[in-house]
C-alpha cells in the first residue's frame, strides 16, 4: 500500500471528459448521417477532411506546446469541434474551406487561449463566422438536395471537392433564410417569397442548408437525448428556443408580411443545432442555472434581432459569439446563494424573522 | 438563485454508489477479542486535550478515569478495560500523517473488570444539570465524526431554550452502516438516550432524521419511539451529504442556520444517533464512553462487518480480525470514503471519532488522470452549500487566496461532492484544504510579524528608557561632583580666609 497525503473523496463518479465528448458526438450522429444522405459523397469528403484536419491541427499545437498529444487527442474534443465545424459548412464547400475552418476553430478558437477549457468563444462558431466573412461566396453556395447514389459518384465528388465546383444555378439555390432576405431586398413580401416552402419537409430536413443543420427533427432528438443523459442542462436550450419563439410569434402576429412565422424561424438555419449543441458548450456558457437562462435568452434575442433587422440572413453564429463574450460578465454577477447567507454574501439575520 | 430555481429544502448533493450491503446485513459483532495492549490518546475530541491522572505502573479498572478534562471545551478519557498502565508517551494518532499525540498505554489483565458505580434509581427523574454533568463525566462526545463534547452542547441547548432536538441518523457516507445497525439492534436504548437528552436540555421535542435507504432501522426506531409523542422519526431522501447537519435541518424544518451562527441560534441542537446511545449507556448503565461500533469494510477485507471495539485497539488488529488481505489494500481510510482520512498505516488506535475503517482495493479507488477543467459546472450543481468550486480552484491555482475567500472558501464543508462528480477528476477538495491551511499559515505568520514588531518596539522603548535613565544618572553624578567640588573649594577657602 503506497501512502500519500490525499484528501477525500476516495471514490469518484465514473463519467469522464472523453465520455462526455463521445456522448455529444453520438447525439450528433443522426443529424450528420442525414446530411450525408441528403448531399452525398462530396459532403462525406468535406466532413472527413474537416475532422482529420482538426485533429492534425490539435496535434500540431500540442507539439508546439511541448506536451504529449495522444492523451489530449483521445479526449475527443478535437473530433467534436471538427464535426461541429463541418456540420455548419455548406455541404459541397471546397476542401480548403474545411481545412481553414478546422484551423480557425482549433488554433485561433481554442489553442491560443491555452487549450481545452480555456477558450472564450465557441471554436466552431468562431470558424463559421470567420469563414462567412472571409469567403462569402463559398460559404453561401447551397447545393440542391441530391441524395447519396443519385448525386455525383465517388470520383466525381472527389473532383468536385478538390478542384472546385462548377457553380451552376441548376444544382444550387438559396436557403430559406437567404430566400427571404433577397426577397425583401426585391420588395417581395413574406407569404409570397416562400411559395414552395413546406413546414414538414423543413422539420424533417429535406431542404437546402448546411451539412448537418437541416434536420430539426434529428437535432431535437439528439438534444433531448443529451438532456436525459444529464450531459447538458435544460436551461440554455429552453430559454433560447422560448425567447426566439416568443419574439417571432409576437412580431409575426403584428406583421406577418415582414416577419417569419415561429415555425420557419425554428426550422431554418442553425437554430436547433445551436440551441442544443453550441450554446450549451460548457466552456463558453455560464456556470449557474440562472446565468444559463440569461445566456440562452440573450442568444434567442440576438438571433431574432440579427435575422429580422441585420444584414445577414442567418444570425446564430454572431449571436453565440456575442453572448460568449458576455459570459464572464454573467458569471461575475450571477452567483448562487451560499448557505446561511443572503445573495450579497452577508450572513442571514435571524433577529427579526 | 431566485426561489424558483432553488429547492428550498434540498440543494446540491450527489448519488454516490452506496456499497452499504457489504455490512448492513450482519449483526454487530460484540465478542471482539480483547487486545493485549490498548493505546488511548488523551485527545479524542474537539477542544483541549485531557490531562492524565494515572502514572506508569498504576492498576486501573474498566471505566476508571485515565485523564480528566480541562477547560470549558474538553472531555475526559476512561480505561476501556482493566489492567496496568505501562506507559504514557507520544504515539501515532489516526491522522493522515500519523502525528504522534500523548497516549496512555494499558496492558490488559484479561479480566475486564468493571469499576463499581452507583446508578441513579430513576434516570428520568434526574435534574437537567445532573444529566449534563454525568454525560460530561462519561466522556461522551459527538460520535458522527465531529467529536464535539456532548455535555457542552446539552448545556448550550438548555441555556438557549431550544425547541427541537434533531437526531442525525443520516449516515449518508457510502460503506458505513454502524448507525444503521445500532438503530436496528438498540432502538429502545437509543430512544431512552434521546429522552435523557431532551430532559437534559429541557427541550420539548425531538426529530430523528434518517435517509430512506434504511427501512429496517426506520421501522425499529418508529416502533421504539411510538410511546413518546414528542419523538418523531422522519425519512429524508438518500442524497449525500444529507448527514451534513445543516442540510438535514433545512430539509426537515425549512430552517437555515446563519453563516456566522450556530444551530442553537435558531432553537435547534443536533446530536448524532450513536451519541444518544452513548448517553443512555452513560446514565442508565453508568458506563463511560470506552468502546464504539466501527464499520470495517472495503473489498480488501474478507469478513466486512460492524464490530464493537474497545477504544484504543489498534486498527491493524481490527482489520486482521475481519480478514484483511494486505496485498489487495490500496488505501486505508478512517471514516467514510467521501470525507474520511487516508491513513499511512494501520498501527494507530481506534478513537471516538472512528466510525469506519475501510480497506479499499485498487478497483474501488481507481484514480484516472487529472484533466483540464472543461467548466461543465457539475461541481456547481453538486455543491450543497452553493459555492462555485471550479472558480475557487482556479483562483487557488493562481495563488489568489483572497479571491477564493471572497468566493466563499470559508463556507466550504469539504464534503467532496464536487471532486466526486468532476469529469476531469480534479482534486477540488484538496485545493480547498490546501488553501485553508495556507490561510491559517499566513495568519500565523502575520501574527508572528506583529508579535515581533511589538517586541521590537518594546525593546526600543526599554533601551530608550535605560539610556535616559543612564543620562539622568550621569547628570546627577556630574551635579553631585560639581557640588562636592564647590564644597571642597569653599572649605579650602574658609581656613585660608581665617588664616589670612
Amino acid at each position: 500500500m503506497k501512502s500519500k497525503l490525499i484528501s477525500g473523496p476516495h471514490v469518484a463518479a465514473t463519467r469522464r471528459v472523453d465520455q462526455i465528448m463521445r456522448q455529444v458526438i453520438v447525439a450528433l450522429l443522426p443529424a450528420t448521417a442525414f446530411g450525408l444522405l441528403l448531399f452525398g459523397w462530396p459532403a462525406l469528403y468535406l466532413l472527413t477532411i474537416t475532422i482529420v484536419s482538426s485533429m492534425l491541427f490539435e496535434a500540431f499545437c500540442l507539439k508546439l506546446k511541448g506536451v504529449a498529444a495522444a492523451p489530449y487527442l483521445r479526449d475527443g474534443s478535437a473530433i467534436l469541434t471538427g464535426l461541429l465545424v463541418a456540420m455548419s459548412l455548406p455541404p459541397w464547400a471546397p476542401w480548403w474551406i474545411g481545412v481553414m475552418g478546422a484551423a480557425i476553430a482549433i488554433i485561433l478558437g481554442k489553442q491560443v487561449y491555452g487549450g481545452l477549457g480555456q477558450n472564450l468563444f465557441n471554436p466552431a462558431m468562431l470558424a463559421r463566422v470567420a469563414l462567412l466573412i472571409s469567403f462569402p461566396i463559398e460559404m453561401t453556395t447551397w447545393v440542391n438536395v441530391s441524395p447519396l447514389f443519385t448525386g455525383p459518384g465517388l470520383i466525381e465528388s472527389f473532383q468536385l471537392i478538390f478542384s472546385g465546383m462548377e457553380t451552376s444555378d441548376a444544382i444550387t439555390g438559396a436557403t430559406t433564410l437567404g430566400l427571404i432576405k433577397t426577397g425583401f431586398s426585391q420588395n417581395l413580401l413574406l407569404p409570397g417569397v416562400l411559395s414552395d416552402y413546406s413546414g414538414i419537409l423543413a422539420f424533417i430536413g429535406w431542404e437546402r442548408g448546411s451539412l448537418g443543420e437541416t434536420s430539426g427533427l434529428l437535432l431535437l432528438i439528439g438534444g433531448v437525448h443529451l438532456i436525459r443523459q444529464g450531459v447538458i442542462q435544460w436551461h440554455i436550450p429552453v430559454s433560447l428556443l422560448a425567447t426566439l419563439l416568443l419574439l417571432s410569434t409576437v412580431f409575426h402576429m403584428i406583421d406577418s408580411t415582414h416577419y417569419m412565422s415561429p415555425w420557419v424561424q425554428l426550422n431554418s438555419g442553425a437554430v436547433l443545432l445551436v440551441a442544443f449543441f453550441i450554446a450549451t458548450d460548457y466552456v463558453t456558457s455560464p456556470n449557474t442555472p440562472l446565468g444559463q437562462l440569461v445566456f440562452g435568452s440573450g442568444c434567442g434575442l440576438l438571433i431574432f434581432v440579427i435575422r429580422s433587422w441585420g444584414g445577414y440572413p442567418e444570425g446564430t453564429g454572431f449571436a453565440i459569439l456575442l453572448m460568449n463574450a458576455v459570459t464572464p460578465l454573467i458569471d461575475h454577477y450571477i452567483r448562487p446563494r451560499i448557505y446561511g447567507r443572503y445573495r450579497n454574501g452577508k450572513p442571514l439575520d435571524i433577529s427579526n424573522p | 438563485m431566485p426561489a424558483f430555481l432553488e429547492n428550498p429544502r434540498l440543494r446540491g448533493g450527489i448519488h454516490a454508489e452506496e456499497r452499504k450491503h457489504y455490512t448492513s446485513g450482519h449483526a454487530i459483532v460484540r465478542n471482539f477479542p480483547l487486545p493485549k495492549k490498548l493505546y488511548i490518546p488523551v485527545q479524542q475530541h474537539v477542544g483541549k486535550p485531557a490531562e492524565p491522572v494515572v502514572k506508569v505502573g498504576d492498576i486501573v479498572l474498566k471505566g476508571q478515569l485515565l485523564a480528566h478534562s480541562q477547560g470549558a471545551i474538553s472531555s475526559p478519557i476512561h480505561a476501556p478495560t482493566s489492567g496496568k498502565i505501562i506507559d504514557v508517551k507520544d504515539f501515532p494518532a489516526p491522522h493522515p500523517s500519523a502525528l504522534p499525540v500523548r497516549t496512555v498505554i494499558i496492558e490488559s489483565d484479561g479480566k475486564d473488570q468493571w469499576l463499581t458505580t452507583h446508578l441513579p434509581s430513576d434516570p428520568f427523574a434526574l435534574d437537567p444539570e445532573e444529566i449534563c454533568t454525568r454525560v460530561g463525566e462519561a466522556g461522551v462526545v459527538g460520535l458522527g465524526g465531529a467529536v464535539f463534547p456532548s455535555a457542552v452542547k446539552l448545556n448550550l441547548g438548555r441555556k438557549n431554550q431550544i425547541h427541537t432536538l434533531l437526531i442525525n441518523a443520516g449516515e449518508c457516507e457510502p460503506y458505513l452502516t454502524c448507525d444503521d445497525r445500532l438503530m436496528q439492534e438498540y432502538a429502545e436504548e437509543i430512544v431512552s438516550g434521546i429522552r435523557l437528552m431532551l430532559n437534559g436540555m429541557q427541550a420539548p421535542k425531538a426529530i430523528i432524521g434518517m435517509e430512506d435507504n434504511k427501512p429496517e432501522a426506520f421501522r425499529a426506531m418508529q416502533a421504539a419511539s411510538l410511546p413518546f409523542a414528542n419523538i418523531s422519526v422522519e425519512q429524508v431522501p438518500t442524497r449525500y451529504p444529507m448527514g451534513w447537519d445543516r442540510q438535514m435541518l433545512r430539509y426537515l424544518t425549512g430552517l437555515e442556520i446563519p453563516a456566522d451562527g450556530r444551530a442553537t441560534d435558531i432553537g435547534v441542537v443536533v446530536h448524532n444517533v450513536a451519541t444518544a446511545h452513548a448517553v443512555y449507556k452513560a446514565i442508565c448503565l453508568g458506563q463511560p464512553l470506552i468502546s464504539r461500533v466501527v464499520t470495517v469494510s472495503g473489498t480488501a477485507v474478507a469478513k466486512p462487518g460492524n464490530v464493537e471495539v474497545p477504544l484504543g485497539t489498534l486498527m491493524s488488529e481490527v482489520l486482521d480480525y475481519c480478514g484483511l488481505n494486505k496485498a489487495r489494500m490500496a488505501r486505508l481510510v478512517m471514516g467514510g470514503p467521501m470525507m474520511g482520512d487516508a491513513l499511512p498505516h494501520a498501527e494507530v488506535p481506534v478513537v471516538k471519532a472512528c466510525n469506519g475503517i475501510l480497506a479499499l482495493s485498487h478497483e474501488e479507488i481507481e484514480e484516472p488522470q487529472t484533466q483540464a477543467c472543461i467548466r461543465c459546472s457539475s461541481c456547481v450543481t453538486a455543491c450543497p452549500v452553493g459555492l462555485l468550486p471550479l472558480e475557487m480552484a482556479s483562483r487557488i491555482r493562481a495563488n489568489q487566496l483572497d479571491a477564493a475567500v471572497d468566493l466563499g472558501l470559508k463556507d466550504c464543508i469539504s464534503c467532496g461532492s464536487c471532486s466526486y462528480v468532476c469529469p476531469s477528476n480534479i482534486p477540488l477538495v484538496h485545493y480547498f484544504k490546501f488553501a485553508s491551511g495556507e490561510l491559517v499559515k499566513r495568519q500565523q505568520a502575520e501574527h508572528k510579524t506583529e508579535q515581533t514588531k511589538r517586541l521590537m518596539q518594546d525593546r526600543n522603548q526599554r533601551m530608550e528608557r535605560i539610556r535616559q535613565e543612564a543620562e539622568a544618572e550621569a547628570l546627577r553624578a556630574q551635579e553631585a561632583r560639581a557640588a562636592r567640588a564647590a564644597q571642597q573649594a569653599a572649605a579650602k577657602q574658609q581656613p585660608k580666609e581665617e588664616t589670612a
